[in-house]
């Protein structure tokens, strides 16, 4: 068990995480990173869906909605930052 | 019955987190950034949508969870559209061993 | 007549986000999609008029099982080339051409692409080409290509969204 939920479902998250981490510190251009940074977050969705089954705290589906639709824009807006545009166009 | 639901909803999860997992080995080993955003963007959204599915299924009938991924299902796939195309406008080669980029050849015209 | 369209969808989010059926939180809802509605309707809704046709409903729920087999067949393709120790990748920017003519149905298929085996939009232009990075070229052709990415959706696309 880690933090309430099953080893054989959270094991593979957190190393799914920690792939991401390993491109976002190694990543040799910055688009790399992008790519980590926006999946990292909708690997967080997932987890968020997980502590709704296994701890009752239901409110995380909440959270996890939030996280996808901030995390979208968060990636457009690094994605826009990374074609060397202003944030309007 | 109820039982049997929450156990599919389980396994559904399972499915969902290997496929959540091969997608980042996808991110890691592959070799430039567009073959990576490939892999990664496929595996990690359709596995998400299974986590968010088995939720629907074992947390009985969250019909949020739906709604969460009818967003991750629409946003993600902008995203990963969005950073391949600033990368490709920002000058990041393709891999050396690539056998073709119609894009370069005509990116002046459009 | 883009006003109700935008009311509907918002209200509609509304009610499934919070979930019950107490009578003020339901009145509230109800006051911010008019706000939003209000507001944002001339943005978001370009065709109100292809709403209220059933007939795009039900083929959006043929499309839906459609898109899950590819979906699982594009996760199985990508999963067999990132294990296998060789790395059986050939990449590449093919161009295809696509018949769809509204923002919206153009927007479904590139999101449709991406997300079915190989193949990743990277660029749509106005007169109706996608690139499309491809994970294992077969062929540069126009038409070629056309016929091996896009032909499996369009033709489906064109009725929901056409």
């Amino acid at each position: 068990m880690i933090l309430g939920i099953p080893a054989i479902l959270a094991a593979p998250l957190i190393a799914s995480c920690f792939l991401c981490l390993y491109r976002v510190l190694r990543g040799p251009t910055s688009a790399d990173r992008i790519v980590a940074v926006d999946i990292l977050g909708i690997l967080v969705v997932g987890f968020c869906a997980l502590f709704v089954i296994y701890t009752p705290r239901t409110y995380f589906m909440d959270i996890a909605i939030a996280w996808a639709l901030l995390g979208f824009l968060g990636a457009l807006t690094l994605a826009k930052y990374l074609e060397g545009k202003g944030l309007d166009e | 019955m109820n039982e049997g639901v929450v156990i599919a909803g389980k396994v559904i999860i399972f499915i969902g987190v290997i496929f959540d997992l091969l997608g980042c080995i996808g991110l890691v080993r592959l070799p430039d950034v567009y073959n990576r955003l490939q892999a990664a963007t496929k595996c990690v959204t359709l596995g998400t949508c299974f986590i968010l599915f088995g939720t629907f299924l074992a947390a009985g009938f969250l019909v949020k969870s739906l709604l969460a991924i009818l967003f991750v299902i629409m946003s993600s796939p902008t995203a990963a559209h969005a950073i391949a195309h600033a990368a490709h406008r920002s000058r990041i080669k393709l891999w050396e061993k690539s056998v073709v980029d119609k894009y370069e050849e005509e990116k002046e015209k459009v | 007549m883009k006003k109700v369209v935008l009311f509907i969808v918002s209200f509609l989010c509304w009610l499934i986000l919070t979930w019950t059926s107490y009578i003020p939180s339901i009145l509230v809802g109800i006051g911010i999609s008019l706000f939003i509605a209000f507001w944002f309707a001339d943005l978001f809704i370009q065709h109100p008029k292809n709403f209220f046709q059933i007939r795009r409903f039900l083929y959006l729920l043929l499309y839906i099982p459609i898109f899950i087999f590819y979906c699982i067949v594009a996760n199985l393709d990508v999963a067999y080339r990132v294990l296998h120790p060789k790395l059986p990748i050939r990449p590449g920017i093919v161009k295809v051409k696509t018949t769809l003519s509204t923002l919206t149905g153009r927007v479904a298929l590139a999101n449709s692409i991406t997300l079915t085996p190989g193949t990743l939009t990277v660029e749509l232009t106005e007169d109706g080409y996608l690139y499309v990075h491809w994970i294992n070229v077969k062929t540069v052709d126009v038409e070629e290509a056309t016929r091996k990415i896009v032909r499996r959706f369009e033709s489906i696309l064109k009725e929901v969204f056409g």
